[in-house]
């Protein structure tokens, strides 16, 4: 065998292998990508989005209501539009109202979210930035960026 | 003053890495080699000063300093002392400060470590080790000094977040910098090289070592985080295809490529080019690594502290740093030459292969992580890549990857035999065969992948022993001879065995765990039970007890099998009030065929009755493990006699042709 064709067989392998890999991403990155709305962005729209999306905003003060066996009703606001949620499952240990929650799962006909997972989040001051945005383009965001981020601080 | 003491030695140690760059550079300059030789006590003593300031901050933590804002920030007096010491690192500015740490430890280290390595090569690679070292102190110092007073002091600190107390993820950030900081010596090695315009085997075998620590290093680093995810975030899960484990993947895939190539280059000579732009790539994805998590870009459940300062000189440290080598690259590779021709079906193929299909897998990982941040940045559309993409992107090209590897070790040097080698693998296949005959008629086929997932692990695994088999000539010649090879097979040998058959022990664990999972959720008193794949669950009593920093609520559970006990099983909610945050610590009944995880959720309305999560993880642990024999065999490698620092001989030619099968890869 030539040098020539050697050549020839390992780019033609390697090409063929970087084709298989571009339609493999380009596929999945236009079916298998989740949208994220904030609670004001999911009531604009028209007819509820298709499929699975995320939802980011703050757990409404007072909406948790514990229904039958691990059943939970709640709303997620941004202090501007409010979307009802159903949920059954144990929720993360960081759950609580007034706390930033990012929910995966589908919007209803009824307007009901229906989460089939309420994302974890390690720390009690992280916000998602989603959240942060979402709150943001509502108009309804005070303060700074929160983070575990030491404040600054004078020191010598 | 024990902080100001690490914040001069912190200075100290900069101004010496601006020596260890300068006095080299004004030495070839002026082709005065004297001066060259300051480069080494300038990387040794860069080394201690930063030690000192490391120290420093481990004794201002140790005896809760508050007025340094940091240990304010970071630690409590109530925290157990090496939940105090591992704060050092929990932090952005304390885990840059190991990173420097790290990074001047390998600069002494190879400024005396390797005696043998050539004067020429040795000076430029301190050069980019002291140029890079500089780099990250001036970052430390002008970004995220450590070591800032606070005042007044408060009487106590704000803790360390609770996930973060826990003896897995103490060791995980230490582990993954020993790997980042390691790609950093194979990129000063490869730019060294590039300013030599000389590539040969003596230089890749004085590369390998490093390659091989800071792969060994990533891989049981990430394996520990993954560990640690399992059982303490409380749903069992161990790969999220989150931003920042992608960007700890990436440099380990990289790396791995890396590994492989420089075999190449070290026995044959061959790929000189590649494996150099692999070694600068690996670094690169480590720096992007770094940039993803610290800057604040990425929404992640690791996400550091956001301060776009930080962010722009990262971004400014990347920017310089992948344009700058490229372009050296692009100037001065045409100088390799890469002696070795090879066919397409030999070792040197099927290692390009494997270097093929992981840099493919890389890039459809970056694309998936960085897709999110485009489209936002161009768009405004806010959108999440998660499992979905990565499991329908990577998997598809990890198959054909993960099938070529017992060909691998069996083709020979140069030109291969690809009958042969398959001829050699027929017993392979067919106990691969069996037992993914055993797995279907154990999980049928409602999930496909599983038993096909099993049977590729088990293929790589019988493989591996396979090679060994070959190697040893066992059953073939008399067996005192075949322990007399074993005695003489080189330890690199082992190691490439080991690695890969725990890759087949981690690719049986991530098929079944990650497609067999099964779980229940139900509401339990005490004295009832939930049933789950032939366990029996029984809540038994459940109570509360006050820890060293933390309050605990606790269920036992019994495990049942057939109406017998078989285990007993804490599962805890803890609140931590100091950080006003709780944490779930899992029961596990572990075993080797998969583990039962329970978890103890809210408490009900009824009062009595609380929510308990139980979970079956079929060959969960076979994951960590195959990660843990990973190491191994990398580390076994590193121990290799080839590789001792100090030792390597230069471009020593074997004689004659039975080398090429000898060798290990």
């Amino acid at each position: 065998m030539r040098r020539r064709d050697r050549r020839f067989i390992l780019i033609g392998v390697a090409g063929l292998t970087l084709v298989l890999a571009a339609a493999l991403i380009l596929t999945a990155l236009s079916q298998r990508i989740t949208y994220f709305y904030g609670p004001s962005d999911l009531v604009a729209l028209d007819a509820p989005p298709e499929g699975a999306v995320r939802l980011g905003g703050l757990v409404e003060e007072g909406s948790v209501v514990r229904g039958q066996g691990l059943a939970v009703r709640f709303s997620v606001t941004d202090n501007a539009a409010s979307v009802p949620v159903t949920f059954e499952g144990t929720l993360p240990d960081l759950f609580s109202e007034r706390q930033g929650v990012v929910i995966e799962g589908t919007m209803g006909q009824d307007g009901v979210f229906e989460a089939h997972e309420v994302l974890a989040k390690h720390d009690e001051t992280y916000m998602p930035r989603e959240v942060v945005e979402a709150l943001q383009r509502s108009g309804e965001w005070r303060g700074p960026i929160p983070s575990d981020a030491p404040p600054e601080s004078e020191g010598p | 003053m024990i902080a100001e003491f690490g914040h001069f030695a912190l200075v100290l140690a900069f101004c010496l890495a601006l020596v260890q760059v300068g006095a080299p550079l004004f030495g070839l300059a002026r082709t005065q080699p004297r001066i060259n030789e300051l480069a080494a006590p300038a990387a040794l003593t860069q080394f201690l000063c930063v030690a000192l300031a490391f120290a420093a901050l481990t004794i201002s933590f140790a005896v809760s300093d508050f007025s340094v804002s940091l240990v304010a920030n970071n630690s409590h007096t109530d925290k157990p002392l090496i939940y105090k010491i591992s704060g050092v690192w929990g932090n952005h500015e304390g885990s840059m400060l190991l990173w420097v740490l790290i990074l001047s430890g390998f600069g002494a280290a190879v400024a005396y470590g390797a005696r043998r390595l050539p004067e020429a090569l040795k000076v430029r690679t301190l050069v980019v080790m002291g140029a890079v070292g500089a780099v990250f102190l001036a970052f430390v110092l002008f970004t995220s000094n450590p070591f800032l007073r606070l005042d007044p002091a408060p009487f106590q600190g704000a803790g360390l977040n609770p996930i973060l107390q826990d003896p897995a993820l103490a060791l995980h950030p230490p582990l993954l910098y020993v790997g980042y900081v390691g790609l950093s010596v194979a990129f000063a090695f490869a730019v060294a090289a590039l300013w030599l315009g000389e590539v040969d085997a003596a230089w890749a075998r004085f590369v390998r070592p490093w390659i091989l620590v800071s792969w060994s290093a990533l891989t049981i680093g990430i394996a520990l985080g993954s560990w640690w995810a399992y059982y303490e975030l409380g749903w069992g899960g161990w790969w999220f295809w989150d931003p920042v484990e992608n960007a700890s993947l990436m440099p380990w895939l990289i790396a791995t490529a890396l590994l492989h190539s420089a075999i190449v280059t070290e026995r044959r000579e061959g790929l000189k080019a590649w494996t150099v732009l692999l070694a600068m790539a690996a670094f690169a994805f480590s720096l992007l690594g770094t940039f993803l998590v610290r800057s604040g870009v990425l929404t992640s459940v690791h996400a550091f502290a956001n301060d776009p300062a930080r962010g722009v000189f990262i971004l400014a440290i990347l920017a310089v740093t992948v344009g700058g080598s490229f372009a050296l690259f692009a100037w001065r590779a045409p100088l390799l030459k890469s002696g070795a021709v090879f066919a397409p079906v030999s070792r040197e193929a099927a290692l390009l292969w494997n270097n093929l299909f992981l840099t493919v897998a890389t890039a459809t990982v970056l694309i998936g992580t960085l897709y999110p941040l485009v489209l936002e940045a161009l768009t405004g559309e806010l959108i999440s890549v998660g499992p979905p993409y990565f499991n329908t992107t990577v998997l598809p090209l990890a198959v054909p990857l993960l099938l070529a590897v017992p060909f691998g070790p069996l083709l020979a040097w140069k030109r291969g035999d690809l009958l042969a080698a398959s001829r050699n693998l027929i017993t392979v296949t067919g106990m691969t065969i069996a037992v993914m005959v055993i797995a279907y008629t154990f999980m049928g086929a409602h999930e496909g992948f599983a038993f096909l997932g099993i049977g590729l692990g088990a293929w790589l695994f019988m493989g591996a022993v396979k090679d060994l088999y070959e190697r040893l000539q066992l059953a073939r010649i008399p067996l005192a001879k075949s322990v007399k090879r074993a005695l003489g097979l080189p330890r690199a040998a082992y190691g490439t065995a080991l690695a890969h058959a725990g890759l087949g022990l981690l690719v049986v664990g991530v098929a079944s765990a990650g497609s067999l999972r099964a779980d229940r959720v139900e509401a339990l008193a005490p004295g009832q039970s939930l049933a789950i794949a032939g366990y029996e669950v029984r809540l038994e009593t459940t109570g509360s007890y006050e820890g060293p920093n933390y309050w605990s609520v606790y269920g036992d559970f019994s495990v049942l099998t057939a109406g017998r006990v078989i285990d007993r099983v804490r599962a805890e909610r803890r609140s931590y009030p100091t950080e006003a945050q709780g944490t779930s610590e899992v029961g596990l009944h572990a075993s080797l065929w998969g583990d039962l995880y329970v978890v103890l959720g809210e408490q009900q309305a009824d009062g009595v009755s609380w929510a308990v999560t139980a979970a079956i993880h079929p060959f969960v642990r076979w994951i960590w493990f195959g990660a843990g024999l990973m190491t191994l065999g990398g580390l076994l490698s590193l121990s290799d006699g080839r590789f001792r620092v100090g030792a390597p001989r230069r471009a020593r030619k074997k004689p004659g042709g039975a080398a090429a099968s000898e060798g290990p890869a």
